[in-house]
């Protein structure tokens, strides 16, 4: 066995851009013909839209007499930009929510930054701080003028509802998990019976109570504000598909860890908060990503009850008489920031998860 | 000299639901006092060891840890678990931390030490186990007679005055026993009280002042090494020396 060649090289045939395509498009007759039918479907597909969307597309021009060529015409988005990011906020106040735009684009930008200190100080900037100067600039206060909820809207709302979702749904949804698996069985009982409650339910009834019922209970007089339900109602909502999120990595970990943790002599919140969760929540982090992302395009939903989230303010511009009929430009658009959004958390969720990993 | 008691258990039991796994433990250790515990899989080897950091409860009789009580008050839990350091069979070293971080661990939450102090204490041990040069790694990254011993060092940080062995050594590949069973034996002559579940009848002859042959829950047979091997009394020692020697 001592003349082994160490030097051999793989056949051509096997690597490089053919040896792929060979192996992995037109490996067999069949896997060939399922290549030229994708190949044809992307051919029928995306060509025309591009055109429609860029190469015939109007970018420029301020009213709909601009539109001329076939293909979308942008202008409408861009005339209803002002709606479509801030609703029906009072323009002379719009500097207020984009202080708050600033403050979390650089806050987001400096923790995706690899090796940057003070990651930790942004961090807790970014989820105590952060909000507490939020609901100053948004609703007013310290001598800023009061601007109502019900003048919230476009991209701006549904950043709002999808903030608050997420930022304290995972929090309630840890607490919840943890209840569940409580050896206190009042604690366990209570646990289960809110998450499957919740669970449920369809997220539009939990607004429609939200919104329609809840008043009817409350003494006369006493009227929280619309926006207030809504965004408790989603967050419970998402807390309690988290909770059983958190709680599948709570019961992927193998007992020898609670075991060394009591051994060492740590209480149960200790243990919990030091050695649990952290290996827990990183198991479950596409989960509780996918969580998230549920969240957010279920924000839309608050349309039904009045409020102008960005999907529902583009549908509102588009019944506007001056641009009927560009309703597609307007659901093309929305679609596109979703998914900017949307993907977004997905990619992070992926560098998490090789952040944290330790091997094991 | 009258040495100080370190553990009694007097008349313990517990049970499995029905299945008696512990059956009338008396057992008192000294000060510095080296025990090793075998017997068959099943026999509540285990089990004894692990009713004295209150891992598994027992339901009747007394256990006394340095003089507190193990009941369901969770502050003498919390105190004993502070004085007896436990190495697993399993390691259990906690995988998402450095082997540094997990040494320290205890110290800084638990002891309350500072984090300089608790790294440097950590740092010690690790040199004590011959893998200080591994600290900054992950458990996942080293061998498994490395990762069990990082895990005798983690449970020294704590400067127990006990410490339990439960099978250190099952889960080795062979070559990795040794290096294992030195640092218990070195742990051993520098006073340190032991109770050890363990098969390495070299380690009991070496080291054990007493060994304890279980069966059924039951404590067989008590004696020091020479009488244990020499004249075992019991037919279940016979047998069980017979298989393993």
């Amino acid at each position: 066995m001592s003349n082994i060649n160490k030097n051999m090289t793989p056949p051509v045939i096997e690597i490089g851009v053919l040896g792929w395509m060979r192996k992995n498009l037109f490996s067999t007759w069949y896997n060939t013909v399922l290549t030229l039918i994708g190949l044809y479907f992307i051919y029928i597909i995306i060509p025309p839209f591009l055109s429609w969307a860029f190469f015939d597309a109007t970018f420029s021009g301020t009213t709909r007499e601009d539109c001329t060529s076939s293909g979308a015409c942008w202008v409408f988005i861009k005339q209803n930009m002002k709606l479509i990011i801030y609703g029906l906020y009072p323009s002379d106040e719009l500097w207020r929510i984009n202080i708050a735009y600033f403050l979390l684009a650089v806050s987001i930008i400096y923790l995706l930054i690899p090796n940057l200190k003070y990651k930790g100080g942004v961090g807790v900037f970014l989820l105590f701080i952060f909000p507490i100067i939020c609901i100053f600039l948004f609703s007013g206060g310290l001598g800023l003028e009061n601007v109502e909820t019900r003048l919230w809207g476009g991209l701006f709302l549904t950043l709002v509802i999808a903030g608050v979702g997420i930022v304290l749904s995972l929090p309630i949804g840890i607490m919840l998990a943890l209840g569940r698996r409580s050896k206190l069985p009042i604690v366990s009982l209570l646990s289960t019976i809110f998450i499957e409650i919740w669970r449920g339910v369809p997220l539009i009834t939990v607004l429609f109570m939200a919104s329609n019922m809840f008043p009817l209970f409350m003494p006369e007089g006493v009227n929280f504000d619309k926006l207030i339900r809504a965004l408790i109602g989603v967050m419970f909502f998402s807390a309690a598909y988290l909770a059983e999120v958190v709680r599948g990595g709570l019961q992927a970990m193998p007992k020898g860890q609670y075991e060394a943790s009591q051994a060492a002599g740590l209480t149960y919140w200790k243990m919990m908060s030091l050695i649990i969760l952290p290996q827990s929540l990183k198991i479950v982090i596409p989960a509780i990503i996918g969580s998230f992302i549920a969240l957010f395009k279920d924000t839309t939903l608050v349309l039904i009850i009045g409020l102008f989230d960005f999907l529902g303010i583009i549908q509102f511009v588009g019944t506007n008489p001056d641009w009927l009929g560009f309703s597609h430009e307007g659901y093309v658009f929305a679609a596109a920031i979703f998914w900017v959004f949307c993907f977004g958390m997905s990619r992070y969720s992926q560098r998490l998860e090789k952040k944290l990993d330790t091997g094991h | 000299m009258t040495s100080e008691t370190m553990i009694e258990m007097s008349s313990v039991h517990k049970w499995f639901g029905e299945l008696h796994v512990l059956n009338d433990i008396n057992l008192k250790v000294t000060k510095g006092e080296k025990i090793v515990i075998c017997g068959p899989s099943g026999s509540g080897k285990s089990t004894l060891i692990r009713c004295i950091n209150r891992l598994e409860e027992h339901q009747r009789g007394e256990i006394v840890v340095e003089g507190t009580e193990l009941t369901n008050d969770n502050r003498s839990v919390e105190k004993i678990r502070g004085e007896v350091g436990m190495v697993f069979q399993q390691f259990n070293l906690f995988p998402h931390l450095s082997i540094l971080d997990n040494c320290s661990l205890a110290p800084i939450w638990v002891r309350k030490l500072p984090k300089v102090e608790a790294r440097e204490k950590a740092m010690e041990y690790l040199k004590r186990v011959q893998i200080d040069d591994q600290a900054h790694k992950y458990p996942a990254q080293l061998s498994g007679g490395q990762q069990q011993r990082a895990a005798i060092a983690r449970a020294l940080c704590m400067e127990p005055r006990i410490m339990l062995f439960d099978e250190p050594t099952s889960a080795l590949d062979p070559e990795m026993i040794k290096e294992v069973l030195d640092v218990m034996v070195g742990l051993a002559e520098g006073g340190m009280t032991m109770l050890v579940v363990t098969h390495e009848m070299g380690f009991a002859k070496e080291v054990a002042d007493k060994i304890i042959f279980m069966d059924e829950g039951q404590i067989v047979e008590s004696k020091n090494p020479t009488d244990f091997f020499a004249n075992p009394e019991s037919e279940r020692t016979k047998t069980f020396l017979s298989q393993i020697l």
